[in-house]
């Protein structure tokens, strides 16, 4: 039986498009307004959504998302409030991916395999955990695989040729390219050196590859989805998203139409750039 | 947990000491620290590295620093003791050594390892300021560019450490995020590397961090117990009883231990900040008050929320103020190889005053924390104990910061 995130990224394939991936926190800036939230992505667009599950010391993340999390702690989040939502959100719809993306401490913390039992009977389809490279295996990525999870890793521009196996060998479901080195939200990509290493990642591996971590606008969202599978946009949303917010970082009116449009608007940039014929 | 027959192999060859340890960190940096292993391994079979690094220790840090038989301090504890009892203290006067702690040996040797990698641009964290001294020392010294990373409440306490890094030649920048203290400056320094890799290298400060930093800063700080080992050869004829010293990260500390830890005859004990007291949920004493978690490229005792949310750690001593600490430390812990027990603010501010009036020496206040628990423990012990104590820094720094606490304006 193939996974949900297979199918989706099968079908976005057969209509010649990459896959809009969309990245936003986990009860940012509120539970309910972030639930509203999930539940309103499919529509205006997103193809995969990636949930941040917050934490306190998120190493690999730009301002932005350092403080989306930290709205969301102050509300209260916790991982297994993430849970709930998923199970609400997986209620309404059984076809659009999910992925959890955060960092190892609050799992661990969790417990890996009541964690992983968890996330699965919630809905969630993959996970994303940014300090778990291939040398720490066995903490969750082989449990999760076991367990029935994708665990989606990835790979950057540091990572080379001899190295590329190694990180790719337990990769499941897609391979997330990180197109700067860097944190998310501030350095932009750059498209012809992102299209030559997708080519790159993909002459080692047969899994879809998404681009993240420097795709801010639908333009630069456009130029990257010419030569990769997906395209992820995070730092972005969270912006539009803090932009409406009132003097106490409480949601306004304006808080979820903002994404949505920012989502409709990337998704249409996504959608009207042909792919080239498969490689 | 069963003791091992050594407790000087560690880690494993993936970083691990027991459950501790390891290297989670994001796929970015996993190759730096790949070629920062293999740089170090060759470094260390190589005789002209050490020789530049024993050059550097003798000439430029100033080693060895001195054990000294602290006498008023034994004479004083013993006049409160029951009779026989009062054990004998030597410190071991690392606030001696050139920018005025323990810091420079480990920065010392990384440096020197940069150098011979070609890296041009050195990045650090630091809490009190030490790290980011002796970091901005040797970055002067050897023309390198230096970017220190220290959190916005650690700037406004430590402000004559930051003056010092400034006149060095080194950037200093505040870390608004988080506790703004140095945890925050450790993220903000990560954040640095990952963007800057191919030309910066991150000179982390304490035994902590992804493989190999906490095996290397320890090899590093090891020269302290070495020398301590020597030289108490040669003062009493034999090995210590005790040896104690403050922890935060544990640096300090663990470059004491290292040299004795299978000296079964030795006791040894770390000293944590326990800020308000450990009740008061308000410190940094992690394996007291903490369980293990993940943070900053290694597991560890961390403190943190039932969510596994890192909670701000609280000692008025900015170089303690951390939520974690080695993971070497936490392995000695769960052994029990060693005892870790913690100092109150109060502790160590009294411990402070005590020292500077009985033997001339001005400690900083992270060491102040070690000396407040020598002077409980050192009247429990009997006359012939010899106690080891690491006066890891001197207390220029905190001038400003106990005046304002005594309430003297300078």
């Amino acid at each position: 039986m193939s996974t949900r995130i297979e199918t989706r990224f099968r079908a976005c394939a057969a209509e010649g498009r990459a896959a809009l991936v969309t990245f936003v926190t986990a009860g940012d800036p509120d539970f309910d307004t972030s639930l509203a939230l999930l539940k309103a992505l499919p529509a205006a667009g997103a193809d995969i959504i990636e949930f941040g599950v917050p934490f306190t010391d998120p190493m690999a993340d730009g301002p932005a998302i350092q403080a989306a999390g930290l709205r969301a702690l102050a509300a209260g989040q916790t991982l297994a409030k993430t849970l709930a939502m998923v199970k609400t959100f997986r209620a309404g719809d059984d076809t659009t991916p999910v992925v959890l993306m955060g960092y190892y401490n609050p799992v661990y913390v969790y417990g890996v395999e009541r964690f992983l039992a968890d996330a699965k009977a919630a809905g969630v389809d993959g996970l994303v955990v940014v300090d778990l490279p291939p040398e720490e295996d066995n903490e969750l990525c082989l449990p999760a695989l076991a367990a029935g999870l994708d665990f989606i890793r990835l790979a950057t521009p540091t990572t080379d040729d001899k190295r590329l196996p190694a990180v790719l060998k337990h990769t499941a479901g897609f391979v997330y390219y990180v197109s700067i080195t860097g944190i998310t939200g501030m350095a932009q990509a750059d498209p012809t050196a992102v299209g030559t290493a997708v080519t790159r990642i993909k002459r080692h591996t047969a899994l879809p590859v998404a681009v993240g971590f420097g795709v801010k606008t639908p333009e630069s969202a456009a130029a990257i989805a010419a030569n990769a599978d997906g395209v992820v946009v995070g730092s972005a949303l969270i912006d539009a998203l803090r932009a409406t917010l009132d003097s106490e970082d409480r949601a306004t009116p304006a808080t979820l139409p903002a994404v949505t449009d920012l989502v409709s608007r990337l998704a249409e940039a996504v959608r009207g750039v042909r792919r080239q014929a498969a490689e | 947990m069963n003791a091992p027959n050594s407790f000087r192999t560690g880690p494993d060859d993936n970083g691990h000491f027991g459950l501790f340890g390891g290297r989670f960190v994001a796929e970015t940096l996993m190759p730096l620290i790949l070629d920062l292993e293999t740089a170090y391994n060759e470094a260390k079979a190589d005789p002209a590295y050490k020789a530049e690094m024993d050059a550097g220790l003798k000439h430029y840090v100033g080693r060895p620093s001195p054990l000294y038989y602290a006498e008023r301090l034994t004479e004083y504890l013993r006049a409160g003791a029951a009779p026989g009892m009062g054990a004998k203290i030597y410190f071991k006067r690392e606030e001696l050594n050139h920018t005025g702690s323990h810091k420079v040996n480990n920065v010392l040797g990384q440096i020197l390892l940069a150098r011979r990698m070609g890296k041009k641009r050195i990045i650090a964290e630091t809490g009190a300021g030490q790290h980011g001294v002796a970091t901005a020392t040797l970055c002067a010294r050897y023309g390198l560019e230096c970017v220190v990373y220290m959190g916005a409440v650690d700037v406004a306490r430590q402000a004559p450490n930051v003056f010092r890094m400034k006149m060095l030649g080194a950037s200093v920048v505040p870390v608004q995020s988080g506790s703004k203290t140095l945890k925050d400056a450790m993220n903000e320094a990560l954040r640095d590397w990952v963007t800057n890799v191919s030309d910066t290298f991150y000179c982390i400060g304490t035994v902590a961090g992804p493989h190999p930093y906490p095996a290397m800063v320890r090899d590093f700080q090891s020269i302290i117990g070495t020398e301590t080992r020597e030289q108490m050869l040669e003062m009493e004829g034999r090995l210590p009883d005790s040896l104690i010293a403050c922890i935060g990260g544990g640096s300090n500390a663990m470059g004491l231990f290292h040299p004795f830890l299978d000296d079964p005859s030795v006791q040894i004990f770390g000293v944590e900040a326990a800020g308000h007291g450990i009740p008061s949920g308000q410190h940094a004493a992690s394996l007291t008050g903490g369980r293990p978690g993940v943070l900053h490229g290694n597991r560890t005792y961390l403190l943190m929320d039932g969510d596994g949310q890192i909670a701000e750690a609280h000692s008025i001593s900015a170089g303690l103020d951390y939520p974690g600490i080695g993971p070497e430390h936490s392995w000695l812990h769960d052994t029990g190889r060693a005892t870790y027990i913690s100092a109150t603010d109060d502790e160590a501010l009294a411990a402070f005053q005590l020292v500077a009036k009985l033997e001339g020496i001005i400690p900083a206040l992270e060491p102040a924390h070690a000396l407040a628990k020598v002077a409980d423990l050192a009247p429990t012990l009997p006359e012939d104990h010899l106690m080891v104590v690491n006066l890891s820094g001197r207390g220029d720094k905190d001038i400003p910061q106990v005046a304002d606490i005594l309430g003297t304006s300078l």
